[in-house]
């Protein structure tokens, strides 16, 4: 089974991050297919950034697709460019602090997390993508969370004290995740 | 097994390269290969080394012919337009028969074209990548595992054939990072053994009786003889030539397809075959001869799309890019297969 993700969201929000953490996690522990391909050509600061992660338990074909299973939003600019991309039946993701517009399909399942907020209420404002990745895990069972825990603590290896928020941070998204499964 | 890491496509490339021997390199920047210099300016110091970044893309070129005629392994890579610029360079490696290998990430053209991905340098690359009617063993990978298996290959036959090996891969394979799973270092008694065996060329000349530089005229009368000897050498790749076959038992549709469109071709096989239509998919690893179409029967299939010099081309929608910086799969309505299967599959 072969499922694809793009992340979009403003420069700064993490989108990378969040998209090579869930590929190199996924990558590390199981024996899956899985690519990483970040938006591509010229980008500035500030600007709009994207990736996409296929995981697959085949040999993985396009690692860009037009005709997505799951899209997360961090911004508004994102949910208007990207949601026509999403497939029939398809998921999507929202930063609801930031994306206030309404979703004008109704044939995709919508996830709403306050990331923004939540980051700043537990005083971990960077972690806003962490705490999407849960909400993305939670819901989907993409890969198991130890998958990313485990990814998280990699990631942390030379800077341990923050594993610990991060994971706090990723668990509170798993909750979310799996509240609006 | 060892251990699986997670690498971008030219980054892998230049580990493997490492691993390989690569001990010089030289390059000039050019999107989408620039991590390959870069981490090449950063690695190469670290195993004794050297890096060089040439003033232009003929300057890179030719410190790779002059490195590489002392029987270092060295390497070089560009992209498109810049490949453009190695011609002169690489045909005089080929001319004096230097085991070089180079790289290149294919971007749009022509011209100055565009930094998204393309597979447009087929022909280039395959028939004429400079003056002379010289051959090279192209190799083309579809995956970053194979962009590693390949490159760490390309010295070993580039230094059989005492001739220039060219890996063609294009900007999706550079930027997109999956999991490889890296070869192992060559020991230094292993490089020293290649050192000493291709050493002496740079002074007295290979067995064909050229030196390993060119002057016009050094070789006179010789140059035909040179030419037939080469030609016969173009000959033997015929046994190396391999060829993946997918879904091919009982197909009746059947893509051929390299590098990144194979990727894409092989989930469009799969995603016919879900509709009951018998795709199936060929993929020559090695590119720089297509006559496996004849010597495997392919053509006795029917509706065949046959493997042939504008391979390249029929998995292009006007505008030649196969993969014009989205290679993403659409779907596939049946009214447009009939009739004109394959061309009509990618859209």
């Amino acid at each position: 089974m072969e499922r694809n993700l793009m992340i979009a969201g403003f420069g700064g929000q993490g989108v990378m991050t969040m998209g090579k953490l869930l590929a190199e996690a996924t990558s590390q522990a199981t024996d899956l297919n899985v690519t990483f391909f970040p938006s591509y050509g010229a980008a500035m600061r500030g600007g709009t950034a994207n990736c996409y992660v296929v995981i697959s338990d085949d040999l993985i074909g396009a690692p860009v697709s037009y005709s997505l299973e799951d899209l997360i939003v961090m911004n508004g600019p994102s949910l208007h460019k990207f949601i026509d991309n999403l497939k029939p039946g398809g998921t999507l993701f929202v930063n609801s602090t930031i994306v206030t517009d309404p979703i004008e399909r109704d044939d995709i399942k919508v996830i709403e997390a306050p990331v923004t907020q939540m980051a700043i209420d537990i005083k971990n404002e960077r972690a806003l993508n962490v705490i999407m990745l849960g909400v993305y895990v939670g819901a989907t069972d993409a890969v198991p969370e130890d998958v990313i825990i485990k990814g998280i603590e990699h990631k942390f290896e030379k800077k341990p004290k923050l594993i610990e928020p991060n994971v706090e941070a990723f668990k509170m998204g798993l909750e979310i995740g799996r509240k609006q499964k | 097994m060892a251990e699986r890491v997670f690498m971008k496509g030219t980054e892998a490339i230049a580990e493997a390269a490492v691993r390989a021997g690569c001990r010089f390199f030289a390059g000039y920047p050019i999107t989408p290969q620039n991590e390959i210099p870069e981490y090449m300016a950063r690695r190469l110091p670290e195993v004794g080394g050297q890096f060089v970044q040439g003033e232009s893309e003929v300057a890179s070129v030719n410190m790779l012919y002059g490195a590489a005629s002392t029987g270092i392994r060295a390497m070089s890579s560009s992209s498109s337009c810049g490949i453009s610029l190695y011609s002169e360079g690489v045909s005089y490696c080929a001319s004096a028969r230097i085991p070089m290998v180079y790289v290149n990430v294919q971007r749009g053209g022509p011209g100055i074209g565009a930094i998204q991905p393309a597979q447009q340098d087929y022909m280039q690359a395959t028939k004429a990548s400079g003056n002379g009617g010289f051959r090279m063993i192209v190799l083309a990978p579809d995956s970053v595992q194979e962009c590693v298996d390949m490159v760490y290959e390309a010295y070993d036959l580039a230094e059989r054939d005492q001739n220039p090996v060219l890996v063609l891969t294009d900007g999706v394979m550079g930027t997109m990072m999956e999991p490889v799973v890296l070869p192992p270092m060559k020991t230094d008694e292993e490089l020293a053994e290649c050192r000493a065996k291709f050493m002496p060329r740079a002074i007295v000349g290979h067995p064909l009786g050229q030196q390993a530089y060119c002057r016009p005229g050094s070789v006179g009368d010789g140059q035909e003889k040179a030419n037939i000897e080469a030609a016969a050498l173009y000959e033997t790749w015929d046994k190396d030539i391999r060829v993946e076959e997918f879904m091919m038992d009982d197909a009746e549709i059947v893509f051929a397809a390299y590098g990144i469109s194979a990727r894409i071709s092989r989930a469009v096989v799969r995603e016919l075959r879900a509709q009951g239509v018998k795709a199936g998919m060929i993929r020559p690893r090695h590119i720089e001869k297509p006559r496996f179409q004849q010597s495997q029967g392919y053509n006795r299939r029917r509706n065949v799309y046959p493997c042939t010099d504008e391979m390249g081309y029929r998995l292009c929608y006007p505008g030649q890019m196969p993969c014009q910086g989205s290679p993403e799969i659409r779907r596939i309505s049946p009214d447009k297969r009939s009739g004109n299967e394959g061309r009509t599959g990618i859209h």
